[in-house]
């Protein structure tokens, strides 16, 4: 395997709406941003990977517009998944793996502000059973939370506790669409959106997009004092046929994790792409985190949820950690589509 | 052209969402739609003998195609649900209504409908519903108009 590393982040400042830049304007200056910060250009990136969603953007093909922001000419290699970024980069990881390119520019993104999310999202879902009942997405969530408050896995008191700690913690995220919460107490005394969710358990509907670089080997030590090495990633799908899955759980997540070699060693900080409060609980169980692990100190999806660059920040939010050398160690979880159906694990480490 | 900030007046158009492609549904979804037609609600069998409702090709664990179809019966139990009060375009329901799986007798997994019973204080998990047949025949999952209490539940 080639050793392979994230060694620059950026990404924008998160926000409910976005009315006068559209997708291109908008991402362009974080694209920009990320070379900028390791001196590189385009002409150094060997791949270019993105994801984005045209359902969100209402346009087909809608990712090649955005490719404006690259800047396409002369001809790049070039591809996109409409799934989260975290998706676009292990598709470039593959790619540098399989030595088809030893430098990524992987990008993230989406405006959910000009449609209806809930009701965009339901085009995720199985097209024959689910989908034709245009179920809301925090109504499903909903679905969720409810199963794990009947089996005794989480309680509304946790849940507030969960969406307190994430917003407190987004202060200090100069990135963060909501920063600061009420205490849990008052949390509580709120009406509910879905029953058994109230507005805390829900991520903010956000514009925004996030853009990393990744190189390979003495490339990747050119261009950060200190990669962020990706030393395990894997991704895993449970059921889309929710109605035969067990809620409360998401076994994809403990294979993805341990494909990624999550328990080779400690885990210093976690970044888990949970949009809903009680998804955290999920994930913490399927990860068999300890308790002294530090996580989602961005805040997390809680704090801002771009579609389709949510779970991509994860990775960004960690690898900024380790090349600063706050951390060592740590582990950043993705996940795409409705009630934890797709998930991806990476741990990504530093030099010591 | 000027800064895009400055800009005073947004451009706004439709956003029309659809998944517009044309699908052949195969001979276990095909076969279930045919049957709800006919008001019956078919099942299949999957590698562990467990009866999964709505119907699925393959096993969810071991991929295996799957064959043997069977009758379940149109009532069951809500295992979990959640209340909608925004309704949206498209949806079954008109008016607020519940979101929930419901595991029909006879089946060991859930689907998911829409259950019309006024007030989220007249659900909760474990009640018995049955489905609600369309009025007119329709194609498809929607000859299901919605799930409704049954009356031993609505009377306590």
């Amino acid at each position: 395997m080639r050793d392979v590393a994230i060694v620059s982040v950026a990404q924008t400042d998160h926000v409910r709406a976005e009315p006068r830049r559209n997708e291109v304007e908008m991402v362009q200056p974080v694209i920009q941003a990320a070379l900028e910060r390791i001196g590189a250009q385009i002409s150094d990136i060997g791949f270019t990977c993105s994801g984005s969603s045209d359902y969100l953007a209402g346009q087909a093909f809608s990712f090649v517009m955005t490719l404006d922001a690259v800047g396409a000419w002369p001809p790049i290699a070039e591809s996109h998944v409409e799934m989260d970024g975290a998706w676009a980069l292990y598709e470039a990881w593959v790619k540098i793996q399989a030595r088809q390119a030893d430098t990524a520019l992987v990008y993230g993104y989406s405006k959910s502000s000009p449609g209806d999310l809930p009701r965009v999202l339901t085009r995720q879902l199985d097209p024959y059973y689910y989908a034709p009942l245009w179920p809301d997405s925090v109504a499903m969530a909903a679905l969720q939370a409810r199963a794990m408050l009947d089996s005794g896995a989480i309680t509304e008191t946790e849940m507030a506790e969960i969406a307190h700690r994430s917003r407190t913690a987004a202060e200090s995220n100069p990135h963060a669409q909501l920063k600061g919460s009420p205490p849990p107490e008052e949390l509580l005394a709120g009406d509910y959106v879905a029953e058994p969710l109230r507005r805390h358990d829900c991520p903010p509907i956000t514009d925004g997009g996030v853009a990393v670089v990744l190189a390979a080997g003495d490339r990747a030590r050119q261009w950060a004092d200190r990669p962020a090495w990706i030393t395990g990633i894997d991704h895993r799908v449970d059921s889309h046929n929710f109605g035969a899955r067990d809620l409360t759980r998401a076994p994809s997540v403990a294979i993805a994790a341990r494909n990624a070699g999550v328990g080779y060693g400690a885990v210093e900080v976690a970044e888990l792409c949970a949009p809903f409060t009680h998804q955290e609980k999920i994930l913490r169980t399927e990860l068999s985190l300890d308790d002294d692990v530090v996580v989602n100190p961005s805040g997390g999806a809680l704090a801002a949820n771009p579609i389709m660059g949510a779970g991509l920040i994860r990775l960004g939010e960690v690898a900024q950690r380790i090349m600063s050398g706050e951390v060592r160690r740590g582990l950043a979880h993705a996940t795409s589509g409705q009630l934890l159906q797709q998930n991806l694990v990476a741990v990504l480490e530093g030099d010591s | 052209m000027g800064d895009p900030s400055s800009t005073q007046e947004v451009l706004r158009a439709p956003l029309t969402i659809g998944y517009d492609f044309k699908r052949t549904t195969g001979p276990v979804i095909g076969a279930f739609f045919t049957a709800l037609a006919e008001h019956r609600v078919l099942a299949i069998r999957d590698t562990r003998s467990r009866v999964l409702c709505p119907p699925v090709e393959y096993d969810p664990d071991s991929g295996d195609p799957l064959t043997e179809m069977l009758e379940v019966r149109p009532e069951g139990t809500v295992t979990t649900w959640s209340w909608v009060s925004t309704i949206r375009e498209g949806q079954p329901l008109q008016e607020p209504h519940a979101l929930a799986m419901i595991r029909l007798d006879g089946a060991d997994t859930s689907m998911l409908h829409v259950i019309d019973c006024g007030s989220p204080e007249a659900i909760s998990t474990g009640a018995r519903v049955r489905i609600r047949w369309s009025a007119e025949p329709a194609e498809g999952f929607a000859n299901i108009e919605c799930f409704e209490l049954l009356e031993e539940d609505r009377d306590g």
